[in-house]
């Protein structure tokens, strides 16, 4: 046994007593709950069930805590969102049903019954095993009185002379290192036992991402339709009052003044012309014609050509793609090109697009000086945003001095 | 002159046949659709088209294809092609045959009548009308690189670019109140600063021009 395991030994002791500690609480809070949810039917458990899962909540999480701290690993919250709270019975009605109707509720219940008979056992034994060996290994201080009672047992060893109080001290040091020794695995095995029952499922994981995402794609939109309206507000609309306004002039003044008129006239048509180009931006930034017109391919390709940057594109693609994907993927790569060129530097830059296994992928791959980090660029996030709510993914490889590669992945059919 | 026109907004077709009417064009043809289009083309095989990207059934880039098409089966039939955005991707498509008669403007465009009869009358001459929105881009990519590009003067560039929109000698000369003798010195240096073959033909000058670019 080195060193290091020792002190893991040690350090598992200590966290026998909480287990227990909880392990109570979470009895009697199981008991309470089941009564309340009992409870039901005669209209009572109705106020009582919601305001206990929130204790159930509270404690088991504790839990939670205590397995992520013992096994390095987060683990999450399982939980469905809240209902919006509405006052009165009814809303009390709303947060029962959505307890109830909590897979995970049903969980922390099978945890509450199994977490203080299996995982005290298991939390327990390294604590007890230690200090069952320490009282062996004192026995042959202790023997006489123990002797002198007759029929005292050390484990199987009868204590009847110091003979056998040495045996005992013997066996209780073995005691105490097997504690030591089994300590930590033991824990171990705790951690893994509340990780079975407390993380969230596969389905609720998935339920929560996709809630996630939803709400980020949610906000994205409304952003981006205040954004749109501002710009016709601001741009398109105004312009479009100054030519009626400057019409307007010009009328009046068509009789006495017709070279003022002609003056008035050309601003107008240059007035008229940057209305035209803002709303041509616009457009643009909202489906970018080539995409309608031929697909992501062609996009891609066009958006290549814009760029300042030396882009090679390679789309291998037949037929075409739902809208919505072909139009999250295109602006994906486009901020992925912008990012490139703002970021990184670099001389050239491929971009391939391909259909497999159900999915859409596509990798943008740049010479730049590298060292991407999706926590600092808001535009990494964005791209991440963007495909996260068509269940999406980005994969960034980015080494400092680079490449960059932005793998993206969309799951879609071909039609 | 003869013309077929494809736009399927009644207001815009029906000012673009006043427009060309009074600059003395007769329309022979005015389609809203692309396979219409395609139809009028090869029956009236018109001096010049002048077509809407944008076009029923499939709000796509049905005029384009149709003017494409019609090219191919007719070739050298001279097509002005209008839009709300210009696409280099499709610029490089109707330059592709390498044959002029190709036209590629912004609709805005028509706001400068003038400007715009003068650029249906060089398509329909055989020669080229590429927008300068399609110059610009490409130039920008072209300096980003720091390439040849970077050696000319800012005159030489504005030169090259009223080039590469197709214009001539004369109107090179018009647009930047320099003689037509010095237009022709500032042709002759670029194009043996970007060592291009030299060439009198406007509508040649321009694929050089542009196939440089790209």
């Amino acid at each position: 046994m080195n060193n290091l395991d020792v002190r893991t030994g040690f350090r598992s002791l200590g966290r026998g007593l909480p287990v227990l500690f909880l392990a109570i609480g979470e009895l009697v809070l199981f008991c309470l709950f089941v009564t309340a949810v009992s409870l039901i039917g005669i209209g009572l458990g109705v106020l009582l069930v919601p305001a206990l899962a929130v204790a159930v909540r509270a404690v088991v999480n504790n839990s939670r805590r205590n397995a992520a701290r013992w096994s390095g690993r987060t683990v999450e919250e399982p939980y469905l969102p809240a209902p919006a709270a509405e006052p009165g019975l009814k809303g009390q009605w709303q947060r029962t049903h959505w307890v109830l109707t909590d897979p995970a509720t049903w969980r922390d219940l099978a945890w509450m019954l199994v977490n203080p008979v299996v995982g005290v056992v298991l939390a327990l034994s390294p604590l007890v095993l230690v200090v069952g060996g320490l009282g062996g290994m004192l026995m042959p201080a202790i023997y006489r009185p123990i002797a002198d009672a007759g029929e005292n047992y050390y484990l199987w060893v009868e204590i009847s002379d110091l003979t056998s109080a040495w045996y005992a001290a013997a066996l209780g040091l073995v005691t105490l290192l097997a504690g030591l020794a089994a300590g930590p695995a033991l824990l171990r095995a705790h951690a893994s036992l509340a990780r079975t029952l407390l993380t969230p499922t596969r389905t609720a994981e998935r339920v929560r991402r996709l809630t996630d995402s939803r709400s980020d794609a949610v906000n994205t939109s409304a952003a981006e339709l205040r954004r749109i309206e501002r710009d016709l507000h601001d741009g398109a609309q105004a312009r479009l009052v100054a030519l009626g306004m400057n019409l307007g002039v010009a009328e009046q003044l068509l009789a006495k003044d017709p070279e003022a008129v002609r003056a008035i006239l050309a601003d107008t048509r240059k007035a008229s012309a940057a209305a035209l180009t803002e709303l041509r931006d616009l457009v643009r930034g909202i489906h970018p014609p080539v995409l309608a017109d031929r697909g992501l391919a062609d996009a891609v390709r066009a958006l290549a050509l814009d760029s300042p940057l030396d882009v090679t594109v390679n789309a291998d693609l037949t037929g075409r793609l739902e809208a919505p994907v072909e139009s999250a993927m295109y602006f994906a790569v486009a901020e992925a090109l912008t990012n490139a060129a703002k970021h990184a530097s670099p001389t050239t830059v491929s971009i391939d697009l391909w259909h497999e296994g159900g999915a859409l992928r596509s990798q943008v791959v740049d010479d730049g000086q590298g060292g991407a980090d999706p926590s600092r660029g808001t535009g990494l996030r964005g791209i991440e945003r963007r495909l996260a709510a068509f269940d999406g993914l980005l994969a960034i490889n980015s080494k400092p001095g680079g490449p960059t590669t932005l793998t993206m992945e969309l799951p879609c059919a071909l039609s | 002159m003869r013309v077929v026109l494809a736009e399927d907004l009644f207001l815009l077709r029906d000012g673009l046949v006043r427009l060309l009417e009074s600059y003395d064009f007769e329309v022979v043809a005015a389609v809203d659709n692309g396979p219409g289009l395609l139809q009028a083309l090869l029956d009236h095989k018109p001096d010049v088209a002048v077509v809407d990207v944008r076009l029923p059934p499939t709000f796509t880039d049905e005029g384009l294809r149709a003017a494409l098409e019609a090219r191919r089966q007719v070739p050298g039939l001279p097509v002005l092609v209008l839009s709300q955005y210009v696409e280099q991707l499709y610029a490089r498509e109707l330059l592709a045959d390498g044959s002029g008669g190709i036209g590629y403007l912004l609709k805005d465009r028509v706001f400068d009548p003038d400007g715009f009869v003068d650029a249906v009358r060089r398509v329909a001459s055989g020669g080229t009308a590429m927008d300068p929105d399609v110059v610009a881009k490409l130039f920008a990519k072209e300096l980003h690189r720091d390439g040849p590009l970077s050696r000319l003067t800012p005159r030489e560039r504005e030169v090259l670019g009223l080039m590469a929109e197709g214009r001539s000698n004369a109107a090179i000369a018009q647009e930047l109140v320099i003689t037509e003798r010095a237009v022709i010195k500032h042709t002759s240096n670029i194009f043996t600063k970007l060592d291009l073959p030299p060439s009198d033909a406007d509508n040649r000058r321009v694929l050089a021009v542009i196939a440089y670019l790209k």
